[in-house]
């Protein structure tokens, strides 16, 4: 094809494109409009219906009485007032900051170290990585089934079985109030943990090897350069992710359900759980409003939460 | 001597030093071992207790067929606990959540980045709002939406389309194909219009065939996605003879016996498992970084 006729098509093109300005309905069929619209349809449709339309929804029913027999009534800040003076509310909020707290704490630095270890394996990088993949391929409930039977408080549990060849133990794990958390936070750092373990990978590849070679003349050791040199570019990588993690711990809902039920003595009854037993946890009829109002407040303070933190961070993250 | 390139932390020649070789490669050699134990060592223990005799886990969990195998455990839970069932309804959801996905987001990205008409702009914008609202916030008037559908008046409780059909919206797969559309070159569209070829040729014709790796990798975690999902299907899928593998497995646990249930569960990563190893690299190149990081 000349560069000529490449122009004309351009032009022709272009024409359409003004000419469409002044449209019928005829004209916008005749002009692929409503063959776009079919493609866009399954997406508009899909959206529309189980995203946009529930988020809108949720807004809605967060000042109303909803029950699923009459219409629903509107009740002003009703629902939000009873969520905040619900004794249960502070207890969930603590149980979440401190499970995503300890989620950093264990879940953090680990994948890191894994990770910029295992970028400098020579052989089979690749079972390094698969191995510490595998968890996440695990169907959750699967995981957290598995670790309640290792977590048994028996003598006679997988744990208490290892750390008795120690000589320690039995511990009461999720029988205990004190212990029920970090047991938690510990079976979901081992079921997430590859897949930070995968994004650091990923991104250690991206550094630059001149940055190594200019320390190295400077006279760095290996320690100084992972300090001074790998760290740093990994920053923008690592601010994300906890970010991320944070978000994706304040949701925290499987753990505690399957493991523990928000017990012992609502040690491990987080926001998610709380937001559940609102709208299915009681057999007589949930209610949705509390539910709703619980779950747009926590959306709310994740999105401030998010802002303050991206305002924060962003002149350490563009540096 | 080395399979893979040096990021260059480590130069090449620095492996000589002692303090290099000892140091970090009996670190990498601690860290793999770390991982055998950690990443492998729970899945092993699964396997070998699903053929273990109830008494011998309960009372020598760590043991190593101290009265031989049970081989029985898997033949009870696949017919007298009805894993079968539960595995096939899995499959049944899995793949219905599949199909729905890859309709919403090969036809939604094809409009967004290739036809792009004017109100693409605002879509776009809508979709990625999306992105940022956490999940539990359409929990409750989904569930509502399901029970009490408007328009069609007839509930979807118990039907496989309630778990089908929201499985299409997600913003994540839209934005990695219409991002995968965005990077096909522009030329190739251009030849087949002048070629004649309508919006729906074009798609047929051009833009699926190009698209086959990310579709593979939008298939293989929307497949995973839905074998792993739980809150969901729980909530829509009440008759214990329709759910799915990990609905059913808590419900189950206490009417069976301890290594029928190990049994069970291990059935229920079999599939998960297989897939992880034959598309590992989909998984280990980062590609579907969207569900990694979660609590």
């Amino acid at each position: 094809m000349s560069a000529i006729s490449e122009v004309e098509v351009e032009g022709a093109v272009l024409a359409a494109r003004r000419h469409r300005v002044r449209r019928t309905p005829l004209s916008w069929i005749r002009g692929g409009g409503l063959s776009t619209f079919l493609f866009m349809l399954p997406l508009l449709l899909a959206f529309g219906a189980f995203s946009w339309y529930p988020i809108v929804r949720t807004a809605v029913m967060s000042f109303q009485h909803t029950n699923l027999v009459e219409a629903p009534t509107w009740v002003g800040w009703q629902n939000f007032d009873a969520v905040i003076h619900d004794p249960q509310t502070p207890i969930a909020v603590r149980n979440t900051a401190y499970f995503a707290l300890l989620a950093l704490v264990f879940g953090y630095p680990i994948p890191l170290a894994a990770a910029v270890l295992m970028s400098e394996v020579r052989k089979r990088r690749g079972l390094y990585s698969a191995l510490a993949y595998l968890p996440v391929v695990i169907p959750p409930v699967v995981a957290v089934l598995l670790w309640k039977t290792f977590y048994d408080a028996s003598s006679n549990g997988v744990f208490n079985t290892i750390l008795g060849w120690a000589g320690l133990g039995p511990y009461p794990w999720l029988q205990s109030p004190h212990w029920a958390m970090p047991s938690l936070v510990l079976e979901s750092t081992w079921a997430n943990a590859g897949g930070t373990v995968i994004i650091y990978l990923a991104a250690l590849t991206g550094v630059n090897s001149e940055l190594y070679e200019a320390a190295a003349v400077d006279g760095a050791n290996l320690r100084q350069k992972v300090w001074h040199v790998t760290l740093p570019q990994l920053r923008g990588v690592l601010l994300v992710t906890m970010i991320l993690q944070i978000i994706g711990t304040a949701q925290v809902f499987l753990e505690p359900y399957l493991f523990t039920s928000g017990g012992p003595a609502n040690a491990t009854l987080t926001v998610l759980l709380q937001i559940y037993n609102y709208a299915f946890g009681n057999s007589l009829g949930g209610d949705y409003g509390k539910a709703t109002a619980l779950s747009l407040m926590l959306a709310a303070f994740l999105a401030l939460f998010s802002l303050v933190y991206l305002r924060a961070t962003r002149s350490w993250s563009q540096e | 001597m080395s399979d893979h390139p040096s990021s260059g932390l480590i130069p090449p020649g620095e492996w000589r030093r002692p303090s290099i070789r000892f140091g970090v490669g009996g670190a990498q050699a601690m860290l793999l071992l770390l991982l055998v134990i950690v990443g492998l060592g729970p899945i092993l223990w699964l396997a070998k207790s699903a053929i273990t005799p109830t008494n011998d886990t309960i009372t020598h969990p760590m043991g190593f067929f101290t009265h031989g195998a049970a081989w029985s455990n898997l033949r009870e839970a696949w017919v007298n606990v009805d894993v079968g069932r539960y595995f096939w309804n899995t499959i049944v959801v899995a793949v219905g959540s599949w199909l729905s996905q890859i309709v919403v987001a090969t036809t939604g990205g094809y409009a967004l980045s290739v036809l792009r008409p004017r109100y693409a702009k605002l879509i776009n914008g809508l979709l990625l709002a999306t992105l940022f609202v956490p999940a539990v916030v359409l929990l409750v008037p989904l569930y509502i939406e399901i029970v009490h559908p408007p328009i069609v008046h007839h509930t979807f409780i118990d039907t496989y389309w309630a778990v089908w059909l929201p499985a299409g919206a997600s913003a994540f797969n839209v934005v990695l194909v219409k991002r995968f559309f965005d990077n096909l070159p522009r030329e190739i569209f251009e030849a087949a219009r002048i070629d004649g070829a309508g919006p729906f040729t074009l798609f047929w014709k051009i833009v699926l065939p190009l698209s086959r790796p990310i579709l593979g990798v939008v298939s293989v975690f929307a497949v995973l996605a839905s074998w792993k999902d739980f809150l969901w299907p729980l909530l829509v899928l009440t008759d214990p003879s329709k759910q799915t593998l990990s609905v059913r497995l808590p419900s189950i646990q206490s009417q069976t016996s301890l290594g029928v249930f190990l049994a069970a569960m291990f059935i229920a990563c079999l599939v998960p498992l297989a897939g992880f190893l034959v598309f590992q690299r989909s998984f280990l190149r980062g590609t579907g970084l969207g569900g990694a990081i979660k609590g």
